[in-house]
């Protein structure tokens, strides 16, 4: 046997002895065996010093070859070796994805009325409004009669207001913010346009439709040139954010001291579109808010000229849009807050 | 305001449904709540005649009724009624007609003796109790006039009129009478409206030798008419009067009193009528009540009155609380015989007031507060003395005595369309604003002359500033300024016209204000550690006001509270959450972490109190839910210091918050509680909620924080500063100690920072530990330091040095052994 012959059979066995192989430490053997310091083409690469010199170089490189073919057929079997291994530990790692996550900590929910309320501050920043938040104890002066709301004014009924004293009292609307930020904006630098939400509190006892305590958006915007069109035209963007791009709206004659004209503002029924149902009681109008341009008394109270500066304002009621909204039935559910009301609206974040 | 449709239609032509007509009037003048017809829903309901009646042969107070209905033959009807009589025309409910309340009557047998239907009262054909007269209040009703049997009742009782319910704005008050409302629907329909001038027949005598009058100034009294009329029936008034009465919501009571509660209907005029013969001394006196003068009205009560309240009084004694109810003395009654009708205009204010002190509004007071018009006391005076002519057979006197009548003027308000125009955004022409003027009837006089445009407006040759010249009668006393005419403008032209713009002009910034942006992040930061916001009351019982006040001041209270719940103004919000978290666990809610923000007053000196913004927040029952993989674990301290810690780092992460372990804080667990400290400055209280107040207010183990963002706003915060990541390394060593049970981790980190070096970086407790192989009165608290020079690497010498010091110091200033 030539010492090809014999480097050919070297091969032969170890080609098949890799392929039987069944675990890496085997293998490992085999490459130790085949490729190692002491293995048979070693030997055999040794014993050409024995051949003659024209042989040597074809000899040499037919076991290199040989020896190149055994190492690739090792990394092979290497890496089928691996291949498996991973899909082993792949299968035993498999777990049963329909198991319930883990719940360390879930996220708390915004109140609902204040999720509205963020809303539309949002809406309005864009439209270029300041949030201004205004104080809770008012002076009667700011309430009502900067608010052409004079005093005998029937309004002003005791039943209607918590008085602390003779000039302090919980406010009982927004609206005592659009004297404070009339007073304060410096006019020459623009215009004044201001939303303030907040609580506001009246003497009504409580029950599913009253609560002594609620919540108000006022409105202000005071410049020169402003319209009843501008309201309008301003409101419609906001009860289309706030109900859906279809509502229409409608203006209906109305009366608010601090407005001259004065109007209720109705938006098309959201639960029917307007052709009549038992939200709407037949109508296809729901009430969202009041509004109307400023009166001049008012303006002229704050220091503001009604000759060269007009306005709007409106009020919206933020408990009475997510009752309307989300169909709450009961306006105390907003105050008495059992969690399970709460987190109902979770996810509806602005 | 109830309208009657049918009474509208005196006035002007109306062919719309009522439904349309409500829907139009609410689009563009008051806003109609609700329409109703009265005999809507009911069936079969006609007049009968009683022909005969026989007793009921098993009850003693039953009759059997035989009862023309207009069939061949008269129908057999029980009847309990006690005023039920042969002869009279009565409401007869037929079988299978349906009556009030959706009632359905069939034939029946009543104690085994048939019955063709039922005898009604007014009550069960849906009449409400109020407006019933008192001689059918307890009975069937009996027609007075005549009604042809077996014809359907509604005509005959005014139930087939649409009623609207006008929902009145304060300022329309104008048309609390159908006057004013026939104006206004004229205006809205363009129907011109004219009201006819009563016409009195009087006899030669004069009424100013009857009775005389003085009305004093100080009294504030406008308008005061008297007229006197003679020889009068009292008696029943003609059915037109009695059903516009009724239909109105006003109870008939006899011609006279129902003839003075139609001209009040009429002409939204309180009218007054006093029997003559009980005035003493014919000298009526219009003044200011004495202090404790008393008076019974005519609802038979007592009221005590005060120099604030207007009374008419004769020469002995008041005799009417002016404007708002007569008084029994003068009363017309069966037997009056002469009468003084009153009509005048008394002060709003004066008239509220003293409504509101006797706890007394009637007809005639809601109108005065409301206002009246002053031009109309005349007219409705002669109405009055026109009707009672007619129907009470009286003889007026000649003439009106008058005691007080202040000039009454109509309004000249100039406008131009300009200014209409530039308050609507629309494009109006004059020829359009002044036919809404014609519709309002108000004369309007247009002013081309170029100089007056010049004074005016400083503009010429522009139609759209010619000055018309607006003429408002004292009708419409709601208007006085233009802006109330561009409002009567825009409401007639029609709100749908208008087309939605938005503000033009500069440019602005909308934002925030940095305090609520900040406050936002602090409810941010409490959503993320999964707390639920709520919102509480800000008012509170006196009891419970102060139980977590974190600053020592006066409490505010409201001064006409509605309940004993809600009277102070909170001074805190833990309180507020407490009550959350009791109403939970009442409906088996017991895991809760809720928190909320809002506004705290402290009374200090000033009058005013001061408006903090508070967090708050609780935590009790479980962390987590017991699951597959998940063990439940109650909540403790240190789960709600962490949702604190998390909050003021958010809030302000340079500020170092200290927590300084108190028992000051009533109604917290002394020994679990602490003050929130920046430097000596107290910013808020953590702590378990006592047990003792726990178990006082069913709470389970309570744990709750508080913090004034006021205060921590008010610690400003550094600017951000980049620092680039060292690359040097850090190196750490362990300290663990055995220290006194008292002594805080937060002493022993002072301390170690106290001579700490300047590598120190970082100071973690990882261990705290206590058993039965440590001494008593003692644990062991070890702690990791980590080291690093952010310029070098730091050598094993430096940091041996520096940690020695750290163990000399400690062991110098505390009792503890280094282990």
């Amino acid at each position: 046997m030539s010492l090809k012959d014999d480097l050919e059979k070297l091969k032969e066995e170890g080609l098949k002895n890799i392929a039987e192989s069944d675990e890496p430490s085997e293998l490992n053997d085999i490459r130790v065996r085949l490729l190692g310091k002491k293995s048979p083409i070693t030997d055999a690469l040794r014993q050409m010093k024995d051949l003659p010199a024209e042989e040597r170089p074809k000899v040499g490189s037919f076991a290199n070859q040989i020896k190149e073919e055994i190492a690739n057929a090792i990394a092979e079997q290497q890496a089928e070796f691996e291949k498996m291994m991973i899909e082993a530990k792949l299968k035993s790692e498999t777990i049963d994805v329909t198991l319930p996550s883990h719940k360390t900590k879930k996220t708390g929910t915004m109140h609902v009325l204040h999720q509205i309320i963020a809303d539309i501050e949002e809406l309005f920043i864009g439209l270029g409004y300041q949030v201004i938040n205004g104080s809770e104890v008012e002076e009667d002066k700011y309430n009502f009669e900067k608010m052409n709301i004079p005093k005998d004014h029937p309004a002003r009924d005791m039943q209607d207001t918590f008085y602390i004293d003779d000039e302090l009292l919980l406010r009982t609307h927004t609206s005592p913010q659009q004297a404070r930020t009339m007073e304060e904006h410096d006019f020459s630098k623009g215009p004044l346009k201001m939303i303030s939400p907040g609580k506001v509190y009246r003497r009504d006892t409580d029950d599913a439709t009253h609560s002594h305590q609620f919540h108000q958006i006022e409105g202000l915007v005071v410049d020169k040139n402003i319209t009843m069109s501008d309201l309008k035209g301003t409101l419609e963007i906001l009860v289309r954010h706030v109900f859906g791009a279809e509502r229409k709206i409608r203006f209906r004659p109305s009366y608010f001291p601090f407005t001259e004209p004065s109007v209720e503002v109705d938006i098309t029924c959201f639960a029917c579109g307007g052709t009549g149902c038992k939200i709407c009681k037949g109508t296809g109008w729901i009430e969202v808010l009041g509004a109307g341009l400023v009166h001049p008394n008012v303006l002229k109270n704050s220091g503001v000229n009604p000759e060269v500066y007009s306005g709007f304002a409106f009020g919206i009621g933020p408990d009475r849009l997510a009752m309307l909204k989300y169909g709450v039935e009961d306006i105390r559910n907003f105050y008495l807050n059992d969690v399970r009301f709460i987190e109902q609206f979770k996810g509806e974040e602005a | 305001m109830k309208i009657s449709l049918n009474w509208l239609k005196d006035y002007l032509t109306l062919n719309d449904s009522p439904l349309e007509i409500a829907n139009r009037v609410s689009l563009t003048g008051i806003e109609v709540a609700d329409v109703e017809v009265a005999s809507d829903g009911l069936k079969k309901i006609v007049v009968g005649h009683i022909n005969e009646i026989t007793n009921h042969p098993d009850s003693d107070h039953l009759k059997v009724c035989k009862v023309d209905v207009g069939e061949n033959e008269d129908y057999q009807i029980v009847c309990g009624a006690p005023n039920v009589a042969v002869g009279q025309d009565v409401i007869v409910a037929l079988p299978n007609s349906r009556i009030a309340n959706n009632e359905k009557i069939k034939k029946g047998k009543l104690r085994g003796v048939e019955s063709m239907g039922m005898i009604c009262s007014l009550q069960e054909i849906g009449f409400s109790d109020s407006v019933v007269p008192a001689d059918y209040k307890d009975g069937i009703y009996v027609f007075e006039e005549e009604v042809i049997p077996g014809k359907e009742v509604y005509e005959y009782l005014g139930m087939d009129d649409a009623i609207l319910d006008f929902d009145i704005t304060p300022n329309r008050a104008d048309t609390l009478g159908m006057n004013g409302t026939a104006y206004e629907m004229g205006a809205i329909y363009d129907q011109k409206i004219t009201i006819p001038t009563p016409k009195v027949s009087e006899t030669d005598e004069l009424s100013s030798e009857s009775i005389k009058v003085t009305v004093d100034e100080n009294t504030l009294t406008r308008q005061y008419r008297l007229r006197v009329i003679k020889n009068v029936h009292v008696g029943k008034s003609p059915m037109w009067v009695q059903i516009r009465l009724w239909n109105a919501g006003i109870r008939p009571i006899n011609n006279i009193v129902d003839i003075t509660n139609y001209v009040l209907l009429e002409y939204g005029q309180p009218i007054h009528a006093f029997d003559m013969d009980k005035i003493a001394g014919k000298n009526i006196h219009v003044r200011n009540a004495y202090a404790d003068e008393k008076i019974v009205a005519l609802d038979q009560q007592e009221y005590q009155l005060n120099e604030n309240d207007v009374v008419i009084a004769d020469e002995e004694k008041a005799i009417g609380i002016a404007g708002v109810m007569g008084g029994q003395s003068s009363e017309v009654d069966e037997n009056t015989k002469n009468i003084v009708i009153e009509s005048a205009v008394f002060d709003e204010t004066r008239i509220r007031k003293t409504a509101q002190h006797l706890n007394l509004r009637s007809e005639a007071s809601i109108r005065f507060e409301k206002g009246i018009d002053n031009s109309a006391t005349a007219n409705a005076l002669d109405r009055v003395a026109e009707l009672v002519t007619e129907l009470a057979d009286g003889q007026a006197l000649s003439g009106q005595v008058v005691g007080t009548e202040l000039p009454v003027n109509d309004i000249v308000i100039d406008i131009t369309t300009d200014k209409i125009n530039r308050a609507l955004g629309l494009d109006i022409s004059i020829d359009d604003v002044l036919e809404i003027f014609e519709r309002l009837q108000f004369k309007t006089s247009v002013k081309h002359d170029v100089l007056e445009i010049l004074e005016h407006l400083q503009d010429k040759d522009n139609k759209k500033k010619d000055v018309i010249s607006v003429e408002v009668p004292p009708r419409r006393w709601d208007i006085s300024i233009p802006a109330d005419l561009i409002e009567e403008v825009i409401r007639l032209y029609g709100y749908d016209n208008l087309e939605g713009t938005l503000p033009v002009g500069r440019q602005t910034i909308g934002t925030r204000d940095e305090k609520e942006r900040f406050g936002n992040k602090a409810n941010e930061e409490m959503l993320a550690n999964g707390f639920d916001e709520v919102i509480s009351y800000s008012m509170v019982d006196q009891d419970s006001v102060n139980d977590f006040q974190m600053t020592a001041g006066k409490i505010t209270k409201v001064a006409w509270p509605m309940t004993n719940d809600h009277e102070m103004l909170r001074t805190n919000i833990i309180g507020g959450l407490l009550t959350t978290v009791k109403y939970n666990l009442a409906r088996k809610q017991k895991d809760l972490a809720l928190f909320e923000q809002g506004r705290v007053f402290l009374s200090n000196d000033s009058k005013r109190p001061e408006e903090k913004n508070y967090l708050a927040a609780v935590l009790t029952g479980q962390v987590g839910d017991k699951d597959w993989h998940h063990e439940e674990r109650d909540v403790d301290f240190f789960d709600i210091k962490a949702a604190l810690e998390n909050v003021l780092q958010r809030l302000n992460k340079d500020v170092e918050y200290t927590l300084e372990a108190t028992d000051e804080f009533e109604n917290v667990h002394p020994g679990q509680s602490a003050k929130i400290l920046v430097g000596s400055k107290t910013v808020g209280m953590i702590g378990k909620i006592h047990p003792y107040y726990q178990q006082q207010n069913s709470l389970n183990d309570t744990f709750v924080f508080q913090i004034d963002l006021d205060e921590i706003y008010a610690l400003a915060g550094k600017e951000n500063v980049y620092e680039p990541i060292s690359k040097y390394p850090t190196i750490s060593r362990d300290i663990a100690m055995l220290v006194r049970t008292e002594t805080s981790s937060q002493d022993i980190i002072d301390i170690i920072k106290e001579k700490s070096g300047k590598y120190l970086t970082d100071i973690k407790l990882f261990d705290v530990y206590q058993s039965k192989t440590i001494e008593l009165g003692f644990k062991s608290m070890a702690y990791h330091l980590t080291f690093q020079n952010k310029e070098d690497t730091l050598t094993d010498d430096q940091i041996n040095s520096d940690f020695d010091k750290i163990i000399k110091n400690l062991q110098e200033k505390i009792d503890v052994e280094i282990r």
